[in-house]
């Protein structure tokens, strides 16, 4: 009977062989996953036993970790409240973070290689060094104006979205979407307060936890006719070519007729290029686009950052919050020939095209950075604890280069005009040489139009200072000119703003 | 307590020509393993305390002080009951005990509130109770060493074993759900307060029976056979009665649908039957069964549904637990989550988050542990359960008799498998089946249960360490030939 005993002592040294191995594969290959996964409750209590570096903005800090007599030493507070909800995210207990809080929590918490310094340090002195600081490039001025202009606007409209950037260098200016909310809740120590807090938000139909700047798409109405007229320039129409109008026009294949916002919108039989823009006619530029083609279209709209679905905007060359892919949609027929009423309305903006606020905002700073479109970003420095370590400082990247300087120039020229004699009048900043494009776009049967307003400021010098695109959300009649509105102010608040030049 | 460890020296044999060796006691060595694991288990709560309490409170040391006294109590009964058993056996499962006891203590600090943790007594909540079980068990662990000075009297009862293993097992499956039924599984008898699990006696009543009938029926199953299909199969008449109680038990399980048990019982029934006819083709023949039997309950519960859906249920869950992470994957996938988070090193005693876990007290113990101590405080564990299997199996192989032989060899490997099944289990390795994990897990049942089966390893070990001439122990009992219960029984194998 011994060798069979042997044998069974041998069998039990398998299966513990194998219960080892495995034990092997889930703490020692699997345990960053499951350690990071979405469905550990665990407080990762060691995170909280280290100051999180505060995220700033201006030299304001917007997310500070406050020491607590609790059980969980740093209590994250959001100082800035609703008004920063959307540019810094929010760093919960038991929650996922979102936002900058997540895409910089190796730096904030002190966790990331580069911090391995501060880490030795603290092995020695017996102290945790806190993680280091995140500085946004947001403009504490521009923010305000933004946050309040959008929360207070006449057109008294709950959903939207407002976004700036500096077309030089593509750091975002201000970044608000609303309805906003309070992320002080989310971060409590209590899990019930904070799980309270988070489902009620969830639940809140007009969706307050969307950060509607990057992630909303909706139709772009006639803002996206730059997009068509910069097809159209590059293929031999100028400034001063008489295009195609009339107070109706019927494309091809549809019997459904496009019309202009007024009667009094270019009713003549043609007008140029720069009167089209100026006074946003559909018309013409619904003619314009079926000439030029659903190819041509579409890839102007490509060039300009449409179908990108991999942007993200945080630290330069690294993750941070995703942006939604802004889409030219279809313009074919069953068979794959060209839809031309489909593309006659793809055009000025209709149809299935459907544009983010981000994107309206890269378009102007395009035009308004001579043709080069610059990567946008949130993340303008990180210093470590002593705040003189610097552990990153952005260097702005081109994105881009979708129109040459050329094409860009009378695209300035042309929005220039529709803030000067057109539909973007309530944009003018004194001073300084702001164009813009409104937009209003058609949702459906039976909701009312959404207001857009896409634009850009020069100052005396020529040189562009920001860009904006503002978003009412089924604001009606009068949307765009109040998203005007709130794009000039807007504007103004960027220039004033120090650091700004 | 260290009086009695100088009080009486280890008896030792003078004269006798058997191995000096074999003569050697080891009951030191067994005292100074006992204080060192003891020292570790105070170790573990004075870490346990600093990580919750931030303070070392003045009596972190008495529970670690209360299981030496209960051990030590022991340790002094196997010097004069069992002065050769094996010294490793007894460190070890105190270790694991103390553990246990710590890590339950451990949780009921983490449930209290904070203003409740400073009070928090000793001998209070789970882990007081499970102080107190442990206590009972290892008194009935000396009551055994007392009671059988000779493992192979046990045969003497073994149809009574057999039966009362029957009994036990079917208990839970006759008595209503209100009484018997915990978690879905019907394994328990619950008066009053307090919860039985008899199948974990039964576990030791019915191998003790497999072992005394199998010696008795070794020749027969590995001569007497008939060869069908290339294997040779035992006659019916000579294998019926296992048989009859193997299926009855599986029977008996699937109603309380508990795969763990079932499982075990017949990983205890293939092992001795293969121990016992030293036959390759049992180990095959058991092997497809078991795996064919899994397969069909898994197309079984698909189709049919019924008693089998839980097993089908199961084995989903085990394929891909992240499927349903909040309803039927929550456990396994929170047990996962525990590990992993522990990784390599571990969280430190008293610093992880062990109530995320679910049946963290009884099944997740082992995940919930090792969310504290890490990989390499699990692998020292397993080590410890590997180190007690083995010592069972050295001492089958070096008792002379058969039934010795059977019954440590299968104590052994019941034990090992059982640990296999539910860290297994809870690892992602095996499909999840209810089961304790032996010394550790709360409950009285299961440390009772285990505890017996030490003691009868030790009982074992005493007999096989014996030297044949003199010995330590007052009884006079026959060394050579086997009680006349076993006459029919040679004592070694016949067939080369």
């Amino acid at each position: 009977m011994n060798a069979p005993l042997r044998r069974v002592g041998l069998v039990v040294m398998v299966l513990f062989g194998l219960l080892f191995a495995n034990l092997n594969w889930i703490q020692a290959y699997k345990a960053d996953d499951y350690r990071n996964s979405d469905y550990n409750g665990r407080v990762q209590v060691a995170e909280y036993e280290r100051k999180r570096g505060n995220i700033e903005a201006g030299g304001t800090a917007f997310a500070v970790s406050k020491e607590t007599d609790g059980e969980l030493e740093y209590l994250r507070t959001y100082p800035g409240g609703e008004k920063y909800a959307h540019a810094i995210g929010y760093k919960p207990v038991n929650l996922a973070d979102t936002g900058i809080e997540e895409a910089e929590n190796a730096f904030l918490a002190g966790t990331s290689d580069q911090l391995i310094g501060d880490r030795l340090r603290d092995l020695v002195t017996g102290d945790e060094t806190a993680g280091a600081n995140v500085l946004l490039t947001i403009s504490e001025q521009a923010q305000d104006v933004a946050y309040e202009q959008l929360r207070d606007n006449r057109a008294g409209v709950s959903k939207g979205a407002a976004i700036a950037l500096d077309p030089r260098t593509g750091a975002v200016q201000a970044l608000v979407s609303m309805p906003s909310f309070d992320p002080n809740p989310l971060a409590s120590h209590d899990s019930d307060e904070a799980t309270t807090a988070y489902n009620k938000l969830q639940q809140n139909p007009d969706g307050p936890l969307k950060n509607r700047a990057l992630g909303e798409v909706l139709p772009p109405g006639s803002t996206f006719k730059i997009v068509t007229a910069a097809a159209a320039l590059e293929n031999g129409v100028t400034q001063d070519t008489k295009i195609p109008a009339g107070p109706s026009w019927t494309p091809p294949t549809s019997g459904k007729p496009i019309e202009n916002a007024a009667p009094s919108i270019c009713p003549e039989e043609e007008v140029t290029l720069m009167n089209a823009v100026t006074e946003s006619c559909n018309t013409g530029f619904a003619q314009l686009g079926v000439r030029l083609g659903a190819d041509t279209l579409k890839e102007k709209a490509r060039q300009f950052g449409f179908e990108q679905d991999d942007l993200t905007v945080g630290r330069l060359g690294e993750d941070g919050e995703p942006v939604a892919a802004s889409r030219t949609g279809g313009m074919e027929n069953p068979d794959g020939s060209v839809d031309q009423a489909a593309l006659a309305q793809s055009s000025i903006g209709q149809r299935d095209v459907r544009m983010t606020p981000l994107q309206g905002a890269l378009i102007a700073a395009t035009v308004a950075n001579d043709g080069s479109q610059m990567r946008p970003y949130l993340v303008s420095q990180i210093l470590g604890a002593d705040r003189t370590t610097n552990y990153y400082t952005a260097e702005p990247d081109e994105l881009r280069q979708p129109v040459s300087d050329q094409v860009a120039a009378d695209l300035r020229e042309m929005m220039e005009s529709v803030v000067q004699n057109g539909t973007g009048r309530n944009a003018r900043i004194s001073g300084y040489t702001v164009g813009g494009k409104t937009g209003t776009a058609e949702s459906g049967p039976d909701t009312p139009d959404h207001g857009w307003f896409i634009g850009f400021a020069l100052d005396e010098d020529g040189n562009p200072v920001s860009a904006v695109c503002v978003l009412l959300e089924e604001s009606g009649d009068g949307g765009s000119a109040e998203a005007a509105r709130i794009a000039g102010q807007i504007m103004r608040a960027a220039i004033a703003s120090p650091g700004s030049r | 307590m260290t009086v009695a460890a100088t009080s009486t020296s280890p008896p030792t044999t003078t004269g006798g020509q058997s191995g000096v060796r074999l003569a050697r006691s080891r009951r030191n060595a067994e005292l100074s393993l006992l204080l060192l694991a003891m020292v570790l288990v105070a170790a573990y709560g004075a870490m346990v305390e600093a990580s919750v309490l931030d303070t070392v409170t003045p009596s972190f040391w008495v529970p670690a002080a209360a299981l030496s006294a209960v051990f030590l109590g022991l340790h002094v009964v196997i010097r004069f009951l069992a002065p050769f058993a094996d010294p490793a056996l007894l460190p070890s499962v105190a270790l694991l005990n103390g553990l246990g006891v710590g890590f339950l203590h451990r949780l009921d600090l983490a449930r209290a509130t904070p203003a409740e943790r400073a009070e928090l007594a000793t001998f209070a909540g789970t882990g007081g109770r499970q102080l107190a079980w442990t206590l009972i068990s290892v008194a009935l662990a000396a009551g055994l060493l007392a009671v059988v000075r000779d493992h192979r009297s046990i045969s003497r009862y073994a149809y009574t074993l057999g039966l009362a293993g029957i009994v036990l097992v079917m208990i839970p499956a006759v008595l209503p759900r209100s009484i018997s039924e915990i978690n879905g599984a019907k394994l328990w008898i619950r008066v009053g307060g307090l919860s039985i699990q008899p199948g974990e006696f039964a576990k030791l009543a019915l191998l003790a029976f497999f072992a005394y009938y199998l010696v008795r029926k070794r020749e027969v199953l590995s001569l007497a056979s008939r060869r069908f299909l290339g294997v040779d199969l035992p006659r019916g008449r000579d294998l019926g009665p296992v048989v009859v109680v193997w299926l009855i038990s599986l029977l008996v399980l699937v109603f309380e649908k508990d795969l763990g048990t079932s499982l075990l019982y017949f990983g205890m029934f293939v092992a001795t039957l293969y121990i016992a006819t030293e036959r390759v083709s049992w180990l095959l023949i058991g092997l497809v069964l078991f795996f064919g039997g899994a397969y069909l309950a898994y197309v079984l519960g698909d189709v049919v549904g019924g008693p089998f859906a839980n097993f089908y249920l199961r084995a989903n869950i085990w394929l891909d637990p992240f499927a349903d992470p909040y309803n039927d994957g929550y456990q396994l996938v929170q047990g996962l989550l525990a590990l992993g988070s522990g990784g390599m090193f571990g969280a430190g005693p008293g610093a992880g988050q062990p109530l995320k876990l679910p049946e963290v007290q009884n099944d997740f113990i082992f995940a919930g542990l090792g969310e504290e101590i890490g990989l390499f405080g699990l692998s020292a564990l397993l080590v410890v359960y590997l180190l007690i299997v083995e010592r069972g199996l050295r001492a089958a192989l070096a008792v002379h008799d058969s039934f010795g032989k059977l019954l440590a060899g299968g104590l052994a490997f019941t034990l090992g498998l059982q640990v296999f099944v539910i860290v297994g289990g809870i690892s992602g390795l095996i499909p999840l089946t209810g089961q304790t994990t032996p010394f550790l897990s709360a409950g009285g049942s299961s440390l009772m249960a285990n505890w017996l089966l030490i003691a009868i390893l030790l009982r074992v070990s005493d007999a096989a360490r014996r030297p044949v001439t003199g010995g330590g122990a007052p009884s006079t009992r026959p060394t050579g030939g086997p009680p006349e219960q076993l006459h029919g029984a040679p004592t070694e194998v016949i067939r080369p």
